[in-house]
């Protein structure tokens, strides 16, 4: 039995203080000890990026990150970014251009998707599946998803670009 | 796939690491960024006693220009790297090859020195840092040792770092104005490993192009560094006949991404690319 190490952190805005064993990943911390079960965890090894949550303001791998590691974190995980309607209007277009089928793979998605869209001021179609190309979707065939994620680049954008 | 069970041991300051290592030996591992170990851990290919994060210490990140040497800590993250002003200025290859590593996700929390001390035959960064000369830095409790980046890399996953050293700075002499440099790498996705990757650099000068140099990673168990004579630059350089000499050098291991002759093939064409880069100056 290993030590277990005291962790406190934000999550979605909550601060949390709990003990956790230390090679309990991340995404099975938020889902095992907290229910958000929002972030999926695929491969287990950082190719899938199913199990994507915000720590710290950027997009990283739940499954490569320990939960032993996170004191003094903040963590948002696609709960919060719905909750706080961050993700709203890329929801609702994911959901009109059908840029999901099973859903496995939309947390990851959407949380990468919001990260490119804030720090582009020019997307392409092959800039956003460049983007996208560390998610892995096994239903949509990507087409779907690169629409959606470029339809709200044109609607915040004037001409292809950001102002 | 789960890690196996550790003591988690979080470190605030190197002489905290060189007592961890003096305690714990082999026993322990560092984790820094865990974009390559934890995948180890996952999987179960290493099960160290002890995991020793050094994500707290400070002073192992950043990136300093200190006149014609620019030093990376060990702890810098990928992203720090990508549209960084120092970069783009003194490193220009780190800035065009630092995007082919991994993913977003990957490169928001994988270290530089990670990549480095991980030594996959396939990652791009110990081919860079061959082909820049760059110096690493270690340190164990007996002090500081500086080794080669062509000397650093032994084999698959294995370098001339000691159990009782951490990695904690690599130092790049900056590339000049007419420093030349290439980069290929042919890979399934964006992202992903290497199939096969070159980096080439040279310097030019009103005489003509020199010090050629080929470092070709995802072939053998290290990167290979092969360098041009002179004479087969100087005397109107063409790239069959050297793109055909660096190949005929090469012994690429099989692996799940092809055989030897695909690997040829595959480095051949590759090598050509960058040799018509370096000589057109379109790098």
């Amino acid at each position: 039995m290993s030590h277990l190490i005291p962790v406190k952190l934000t999550v979605n805005g909550d601060v949390i203080e709990k003990l956790v064993e230390p090679n309990q990943h991340l995404t099975d911390f938020l889902r095992t000890e907290l229910g958000l079960t929002g972030s999926h965890l695929g491969c287990e090894h950082g190719v899938c990026g199913a199990c994507s949550v915000r720590v710290n303001g950027l997009v990283i791998r739940g499954c490569l990150m320990f939960a032993s590691q996170i004191d003094g974190a903040i963590i948002d995980t696609i709960e919060g970014v719905v909750e706080s309607g961050e993700a709203e209007r890329l929801i609702e277009v994911f959901v009109e251009r059908n840029a999901l089928q099973c859903g496995f793979c939309t947390p990851g998605i959407v949380l990468t998707a919001i990260e490119i869209l804030n720090e582009n001021k020019s997307l392409s179609r092959s800039k956003i599946r460049e983007e996208l190309s560390g998610n892995i979707c096994r239903c949509t065939g990507y087409q779907a998803i690169i629409d959606a994620v470029e339809s709200i680049f044109f609607e915040r954008s004037e001409g292809g670009i950001i102002k | 796939m789960k890690s196996p069970r550790f003591e988690y041991l979080r470190v605030e300051s190197l002489d905290q690491v060189h007592s961890a290592l003096a305690e714990f030996g082999d026993d322990a591992i560092i984790l820094a960024g865990g974009q390559s170990l934890v995948p180890i851990l996952n999987m179960r290919l290493s099960q160290p006693k002890v995991v020793i994060d050094i994500n707290l210490i400070t002073e192992l990140s950043g990136i300093e220009l200190k006149g014609q040497l620019l030093r990376i800590g060990a702890t810098t993250r990928h992203v720090e790297l990508t549209n960084n002003p120092l970069i783009n200025e003194n490193l220009p290859l780190i800035s065009c090859a630092i995007k082919q590593v991994a993913h977003r996700g990957v490169r928001n929390r994988g270290t530089f020195g990670g990549s480095l001390s991980h030594a996959d035959p396939a990652a791009e960064m110990p081919a860079c840092s061959i082909a820049l000369d760059a110096t690493i830095i270690l340190e164990s409790c007996d002090g500081e040792r500086r080794v080669k980046s062509g000397d650093f890399f032994l084999g698959v996953m294995a370098t001339d770092k000691q159990p009782n050293e951490i990695l904690k700075a690599v130092e790049f002499p900056v590339q000049k104005a007419n420093d030349l440099w290439a980069f290929h790498e042919l890979s399934l996705r964006h992202g992903d490993f290497a199939l096969v990757g070159v980096v080439t650099t040279a310097q030019s000068s009103p005489k003509g192009i020199s010090n050629l140099k080929l470092v070709v990673f995802g072939c053998e168990e290290r990167p290979r560094v092969v360098e041009i004579s002179s004479q087969m630059v100087s005397s109107g350089p063409n790239p069959d006949e050297i793109a055909d000499q660096v190949v005929q050098q090469l012994n690429p291991m099989t692996d799940l991404s092809g055989d030897p002759k695909t690997k040829r093939i595959q480095a051949r064409s590759l090598i050509k690319r960058s040799l018509l880069d370096i000589f057109e100056g379109t790098s």
